[in-house]
C-alpha cells in the first residue's frame, strides 16, 4: 500500500505540474525562441535537482519521529491547499485551469517583450520564461518527492515517479505539438490533495507521539474517508451555489414582476 | 531589504498559501496531539478531527470570497 501510494502520489503531483510547466515552455518556444526555452528548462530541471541532492541526505539524517512531525505538518498543509482548490473548482467556485487559455495569454506576452542576448542564450525572455515556469511548478513537486521518499526511506521510487511523470507529460506534449487541455488536472490534483492530507494526518500524529490504532492500517481507513470527505464537501458547496443562484432569481423575479412569464 | 522582502514573500506564498488559518490550524492540532500524547489517553484523533473542521472552514472562507 505504502510504495505504491507513495508512487501515485508523487507521479500525479508531478504529472499535474509537469502539465503546467509544458503550457509556459510551448508558449517560450513557439513565440519566441526554442533554443533559449530548452536551455531555461535544463537550467530549471538543474535547480531543482540540486535542491533534491542538497535536502534529501540532510532529510534522512533527521531522526525518523522529527521527520514525521516536519513532514506531516508541511504534507497537510500543502494537501489541505491542493484538496481546497480541487473542491472549488469541481464545485465551479474557481474557474477549472484552462490551458488553451493560459497558453494563448502566455503567447501574447512573449510576442510583445523585448529580446536581449545574454551570453549563450539568444532570447533572455524566453529562457526566464521557461526558467521560471519549470522551478516555481516544479518545487513543490520536489518537496513532495523528497518528503514522502524520506518518510518511506524510498527517495529512488519518489525519484522514478517524478521522472516517469514528466517523461510521459513530455512525450505527450511533443506528440501533440499543443497544451494538454484534455488531461483532468482537477481530478488528478484531488487525488493528489487527499493523498498528502492522509499521509499528512498519519505521519504528523505520529511525530507528535499519538499510536494508530492498526498501526500502518490506519491509512487503508484514512484515504477513503477523506476522499469521501472531499467528494461530500463538493457536492454541498455546488448546492450551496444553486441554493444561492435561485435565491437571487427570486429576488431579481420579485422586485421585476412584469419580466415574471 | 526588497530582495529579503521577495524572498520572505516567496516562501510564506509557497508554504502557508493563501489560507495562514490552515497552517495555523495543523500547527495547533500537533501541538495539542504532543501535548495529549504524553498522558495516558489516546491521541490519534486529534489531527483527523482537526482536518473535519480546518478544511470545511477554510472551504467556506473561500466560497464566500468568491
Amino acid at each position: 500500500m505504502n510504495a505504491g501510494a507513495l508512487f501515485l502520489a508523487v507521479f500525479l503531483a508531478c504529472a499535474v505540474e509537469a502539465v503546467e510547466a509544458t503550457t509556459i515552455v510551448l508558449a517560450a518556444g513557439t513565440a519566441r525562441d526554442w533554443r533559449s526555452a530548452l536551455i531555461g528548462v535544463g537550467a530549471g530541471l538543474a535547480v531543482l535537482a540540486g535542491v533534491v541532492a542538497a535536502l534529501g541526505p540532510a532529510l534522512t539524517a533527521v531522526p525518523l519521529r522529527d521527520l514525521r512531525l516536519f513532514v506531516g505538518a508541511l504534507l497537510l498543509v500543502f494537501g489541505l491547499q491542493w484538496l481546497r482548490k480541487a473542491v472549488l473548482r469541481a464545485s465551479g467556485h474557481k474557474a477549472l485551469h484552462d490551458e488553451d487559455k493560459i497558453f494563448r495569454e502566455q503567447l501574447a506576452a512573449a510576442r510583445e517583450a523585448d529580446s536581449k542576448q545574454v551570453g549563450i542564450v539568444a532570447d533572455w525572455y524566453a529562457f526566464t520564461l521557461s526558467f521560471k515556469g519549470v522551478v516555481l511548478e516544479g518545487l513543490e513537486v520536489a518537496f513532495i518527492a523528497l518528503t514522502f521518499g524520506s518518510n518511506q526511506h524510498d527517495v529512488a521510487l519518489a525519484a522514478v515517479a517524478a521522472v516517469a511523470a514528466v517523461l510521459v507529460v513530455v512525450a505527450v506534449g511533443i506528440a501533440v505539438r499543443a497544451p494538454l487541455a484534455r488531461v483532468p488536472e482537477n481530478t488528478m490534483k484531488f487525488v493528489v490533495g487527499v493523498m498528502l492530507i492522509s499521509f499528512g494526518t498519519f505521519w504528523g500524529a505520529e511525530g507528535a507521539g499519538a499510536r494508530w490504532p492498526g498501526s500502518d492500517a490506519a491509512l487503508l481507513v484514512l484515504v477513503p474517508v477523506i476522499a469521501a470527505f472531499g467528494l461530500t464537501l463538493v457536492a454541498f458547496a455546488k448546492t450551496r451555489d444553486t441554493a444561492k443562484t435561485l435565491s437571487t432569481d427570486r429576488a431579481t423575479t420579485a422586485s421585476s414582476p412584469g419580466t415574471a412569464v | 531589504m526588497k530582495h529579503f522582502k521577495n524572498f520572505f514573500a516567496f516562501w510564506y506564498d509557497f508554504i502557508i498559501g493563501d489560507d495562514w488559518t490552515v497552517a495555523a490550524g495543523v500547527a495547533v492540532a500537533l501541538a495539542v496531539t504532543y501535548a495529549v500524547a504524553r498522558t495516558s489517553v489516546s491521541a490519534w484523533w486529534i489531527v483527523p478531527s482537526a482536518v473535519a473542521v480546518i478544511f470545511p472552514w477554510s472551504l467556506w472562507r473561500a466560497v464566500r470570497k468568491s
